[in-house]
């Protein structure tokens, strides 16, 4: 497993930049992660990916879209417009969780 | 007596009970099924009807001769399972007592759930689908009366039943149009919330330069917010007008789950994705489509799931530990038009691969690469599912999938 350098410290990622070891993130990273794809993270970023981080600790994998509109009480329509084009995929990168397996 | 209590006689819940009436003993163990319809359909031939190649008869059969004998069909609707009790409570007011539950009615295609889709006037005007019987027929006669224009191929969101099933209609379509001389006054968009053609790479590669080479335009990561007429929005404000639309609608779990407290938020049910165990109860398992492994909806799936469960049940309700372990393997014939298919093998760990797939007698089939002898496989199927599959008679298809004959090929930069 490649390890990388952000934020000045070493972390395990994957092929695609995702990270592999759930403890190794925190909200400085996620302000690291989301600058390399051009964002800047707001209150409204993180409580979407709050949720995210606490539903994978349950489910073992990473919610989709609907699952964060239906259960994390944010719409998808704003998750678009929170992160563009392609939500689901970028909200994994920043939360520090796998990239959904957008199923079969 | 202990009673095992079967919810849905579709293709998971049919081989369910037949493969287990010959399991447990009659004198032990009372089995039933609860089913509403009287009509068992094979709903992989809902492909073919839109363009006559089936006609309806070849899709349908009563449900009630496909149960085997010893086994209680009961028709009725369910209201809610009440876990805590141990027993199902019909719409009706009937109240079925269960040791052991097995949930298998599957997912719906649920039009209702996009705002202009079932309610904007269109629907079954221009806007149709075919995962149902009616749809397909609908269609039928959509398609012949179509005279060109740009027809859009839809899918909601994801997961859905026969994810393959999309991309084989839109290949139909475009042999269909040609076989009419009239291909070149039917624009085919192929409208997907994936990033491509399908979610595993190597088959996204194959099956999207098909699409290329049919001149099938793909417009990736579209999720559907709302129909306006006869343009479908998306989330981020993409529009694409169709003057005909064939839709996957979104696909959710039966609503009694969710009343019963027992899906997620598409009212498919959490289980163990190796046993079909649901993680709420150790008396109730999922199988078929209605439950939330990472693997295809599809009849393949359950049939291989069905195999290992039947074993495992078996140990489970002696007191053992369930030995089997499901790997979620899937195996898809994938039509491509002209009389030619692919077929895809995988599982939760491999993706589809290139190769040859070994069958004592029939085969061998070659694996993601159009021929003649898949499509002939995919029509072999049918019978192969009123006679065996749902009979719960062996089929000679391991339950787990085999390396045998797949390349993997080399790993790129």
């Amino acid at each position: 497993m490649p390890v990388t350098t952000i934020a000045g410290r070493d972390v395990h990622v994957d092929d695609e930049g995702f990270l592999t070891v759930y403890d190794e993130w925190d909200p400085d990273l996620a302000r690291q992660l989301a600058a390399q794809i051009g964002l800047d993270l707001t209150d409204e970023h993180f409580k979407a990916l709050t949720f995210l981080r606490a539903d994978y600790v349950t489910q073992g994998e990473t919610a989709t879209l609907r699952r964060v509109s239906a259960l994390g009480g944010i719409p998808t329509k704003e998750l678009f417009s929170l992160f563009p084009k392609k939500p689901a995929k970028k909200m994994a990168y920043i939360a520090g969780l796998p990239k959904p397996h957008g199923c079969v | 007596m202990r009673r095992l209590l079967v919810l849905g006689a579709g293709t998971a819940g049919t081989m369910v009970v037949n493969k287990l009436r010959r399991r447990l003993a009659r004198a032990e163990w009372q089995i039933t099924v609860v089913e509403p319809s009287d009509t068992h359909y094979y709903q992989p031939g809902y492909l073919f009807l839109p363009f006559g190649a089936y006609g309806p008869e070849q899709v349908v059969k009563p449900t009630a001769p496909l149960i085997t004998d010893g086994v209680d069909l009961v028709r009725g609707e369910v209201d809610r399972v009440a876990a805590a009790e141990n027993r199902v409570l019909l719409a009706d007011g009937r109240s079925l007592p269960y040791d052991y539950l097995v949930i298998a009615t599957g997912v719906t295609p649920r039009p209702d759930q996009t705002p202009g889709m079932l309610d904007g006037g269109q629907w079954r005007r221009s806007i149709f689908d075919f995962y149902t019987y009616d749809g397909a027929l609908a269609l039928a006669k959509a398609l012949d009366a179509f005279e060109g224009g740009r027809l859009v191929v839809h899918i909601t969101d994801m997961p859905i039943k026969c994810p393959v099933a999309p991309l084989e209609f839109v290949f139909l379509a475009d042999a269909y149009f040609r076989s009419r001389g009239m291909r070149d006054r039917v624009e085919l968009v192929y409208a997907t919330p994936l990033p491509g053609a399908f979610t595993k790479p190597i088959a996204a590669a194959r099956l999207g330069s098909m699409l290329d080479d049919r001149k099938i335009t793909v417009e990736p990561d579209f999720l559907v917010e709302r129909i306006e007429d006869t343009t479908l929005v998306s989330y981020d404000e993409r529009e694409i007008p169709f003057d005909l639309l064939v839709t996957v609608p979104l696909n959710m779990g039966a609503d009694y789950v969710a009343r019963s407290g027992l899906g997620n938020e598409l009212n498919l049910v959490p289980v163990d994705r190796h046993t079909m165990l649901a993680k709420a109860y150790d008396n109730i398992f999922a199988l078929g489509d209605a439950n939330d492994v990472p693997t295809s909806k599809a009849g393949s799936v359950a049939h291989f799931a069905v195999d290992v469960f039947a074993d495992n049940f078996v140990e489970y309700t002696a007191g053992k530990p369930m030995t089997g372990s499901f790997d979620g393997h899937a195996n898809c014939f994938v039509e491509s038009g002209d009389g030619k298919a692919l077929l895809i093998d995988f599982n939760y760990d491999t993706e589809p691969l290139p190769g040859s797939y070994p069958v004592p007698a029939v085969g061998p089939f070659r694996l993601l690469d159009e021929a003649a002898v898949n499509h002939w496989g995919k029509l072999a199927f049918r019978w192969m599912y009123w006679n065996l599959l749902l009979p719960g008679r062996p089929i000679p298809l391991p339950a787990h999938m085999s390396m045998a004959g797949k390349h993997l090929p080399r790993s790129e930069e």
